[in-house]
């Protein structure tokens, strides 16, 4: 397991895509340090030959039939965006 | 009898059905009660008094024509403000979420209408459910009706202290990590968390979904029965929702008399245990014992490391939901950013607050190239010898008594530390990772009148076993008849 101090916040906050103040930086490194550390303990667990658990009840694949079926109405499902014109999402322009 | 709102769901519905009471004069003297007491609890983000009292109308309109749909018809039920209900706003209790409003119902929220309830209210939270004591929400936090200085506990603090208050006559929580049980040991009400699968997440607000399921708070265990009987049942809506036959939770309460093995893990009792929790405990197991239970030791060996392994996972799978929230198709738009890759940046900046950035923060370390096979893989190896833990006690034992906290409630700003707040999960967690059913009912007070719960865990999808073992220790005590002056 890696050392706790490895972690990097400048770049994990970019992969989150999150703006941090430097003050948020300074904070969220100390307490996330804190954390990492005490997450150290499993390295003393021995788990050879033990299958990952993604979650308790395995259900390997489940199917739906590929059939339409209606769905939320355009006016409902643009209601909550921040920006729309003509039925259509606002953003600023990401090509030029 | 109590006032009205301080009645189980079982017993209104009996004045009801007889025409004692009607719904509407139920809504109205709980819409009074939470008039008077929520300026002190602040547990409801928002109600809204009017959809309310016509819903609960349409309900009288049903029992006069002879069609009541069962004993939640007209009762009001209140929701953790991350199910959604349609045309209701759905918060999370974050900025990320102020202004939106739900385009459709959960599922829960869909079966409790076709079982008459009258959704009421949107109850507060910590953020996106992350916390153990309701201080992270970004609009209030909720005080603990039994001690307006302490917390209610969390993540579901709204819902537990709401009834514990009078505020609803039963509520839905949500539970990860102890988020339905630990509240409810806080505020002297029922709590349970369903086995992973059992209840649709559909209409959700995901936060680890592996983890994640929505349950019942009641004032008695027969009141989470009849509640976990509307909610539970496959949903083809969630891929997750497991195909099993549900059967009449509050019938089996009295048809299902034991006597029951209970398990009881040496690893729950050692340090860091309050004794007055402890000695309360201890009490309803030697009463167990007195019904004739035959109990165990049992041991958990990887219980130690059930905090380390959750926050991995949990924040994993977090930075992964949490994603969605970018600012494009709704939620919190930054004004601030000049293009689209800025919108993310700072919508998410100024829209979630500080322990849901540390938790994606974490989560995405975790999963981050070169950290991925030694935190999460090896957390989820760990996660199969925690499961593993349970399933051969359950050879042994058909369920394990536990405190659900180590402590009571603790004071409003006491713990500023995120570690140390984490480690409070230490009863409830190894539940979830498991995908265990979990219920936490009422066993007693400390000297200072603050409430204590006893957890009680069962085997998957036992749901029946465990509440009619809850159920057997409640008709020998009174604990749960005790409210909150306020």
């Amino acid at each position: 397991m890696p050392s706790p101090t490895d972690l990097n916040i400048d770049h994990v906050a970019h992969l989150a895509r999150i703006a941090l103040t430097p003050e948020e930086k300074t904070q969220f490194a100390a307490q996330l340090g804190d954390v990492l550390a005490y997450i150290e303990q499993l390295k003393t667990v021995d788990i050879a030959g033990i299958e990952p658990t993604a979650h308790a009840f395995p259900i390997y694949n489940v199917w739906a039939d590929d059939v339409a079926r209606p769905g939320l109405p355009v006016e409902a499902a643009l209601r909550n965006a921040p920006a729309q014109r003509d039925n259509m999402i606002v953003v600023p322009k990401v090509v030029e | 009898m109590p006032e009205l709102f301080h009645q189980p769901v079982a017993a209104l519905a009996d004045q009801l059905a007889a025409k004692k009471l009607s719904a509407v004069e139920l809504m109205q003297a709980v819409i009074a009660r939470t008039e008077a007491v929520e300026s002190r609890v602040k547990a409801f983000n928002s109600f809204d008094a009017a959809d309310a009292l016509a819903r609960a109308r349409a309900s009288d309109e049903r029992r006069a024509a002879g069609q009541s749909r069962g004993p939640l018809d007209g009762i009001p039920v209140g929701l953790k403000d991350v199910i959604s209900v349609a045309g209701q706003p759905l918060t999370a209790s974050s900025k990320m979420l102020a202004n939106f409003v739900s385009p459709y119902d959960a599922t829960v929220t869909r079966k409790l209408k076709e079982a008459g309830a009258v959704c009421w209210g949107r109850l507060n939270l910590d953020e996106f459910a992350m916390g153990s004591s309701t201080e992270n929400s970004a609009f209030k936090t909720t005080s603990n009706p039994w001690d307006l200085a302490r917390v209610p506990g969390g993540s579901s603090g709204g819902s537990a202290a709401a009834l514990a208050a009078g505020e609803a006559c039963a509520t839905l929580g949500s539970d990860t990590g102890g988020s339905i049980r630990q509240p409810a040991a806080f505020c002297n009400v029922v709590g349970m968390k369903p086995s992973y699968g059992l209840v649709s997440r559909y209409g959700l607000i995901a936060y680890a979904s592996s983890l994640d399921q929505i349950g019942p708070f009641g004032r008695t265990v027969e009141d989470a029965a009849i509640v976990l009987g509307a909610i539970a049942g496959h949903d083809p809506l969630d891929s997750t929702s497991f195909k099993t036959e549900i059967p009449d939770y509050r019938a089996e309460l009295s048809k299902r008399r034991g006597p029951w093995k209970l398990g009881v893990p040496k690893e729950y009792f050692g340090a860091g245990l309050d004794p007055e929790v402890g000695a309360a405990v201890q009490a309803a197991i030697d009463y167990y014992r007195k019904l004739g239970c035959e109990i165990k030791e049992v041991s958990l060996p990887h219980t130690q490391y059930a905090i380390a392994t959750y926050y991995i996972i949990a924040t994993a799978e977090c930075s992964s939901n949490l994603a969605r929230f970018d600012g494009i198709r709704y939620g919190h738009r930054s004004a601030k950013a000049n293009d689209a890759i800025d919108i993310y940046f700072h919508s998410r900046a100024e829209g979630f607050g500080a322990e849901v950035k540390r938790r994606i923060i974490l989560g995405t370390y975790v999963l981050s190239s070169g950290y991925y096979d030694a935190y999460y893989l090896r957390a989820q190896k760990v996660r199969t010898l925690i499961r593993q833990d349970f399933l051969n006690a359950y050879r042994e034992v058909d369920a394990i008594l536990t405190p659900t906290s180590p402590v009571p409630a603790f004071k409003i700003g006491e713990k500023s530390d995120p570690l140390a707040m984490y480690l409070l999960d230490i009863y409830t967690i190894g539940v979830n990772l498991a995908g265990l059913p979990g219920a936490s009912i009422p066993c007693g007070f400390t000297r200072g009148g603050l409430p204590i719960g006893l957890q009680i865990i069962g085997r998957p999808f036992q749901e029946a076993d465990l509440l009619a073992i809850a159920h057997a220790y409640e008709q020998g005590h009174a604990w749960h008849t005790q409210h909150p002056k306020l």
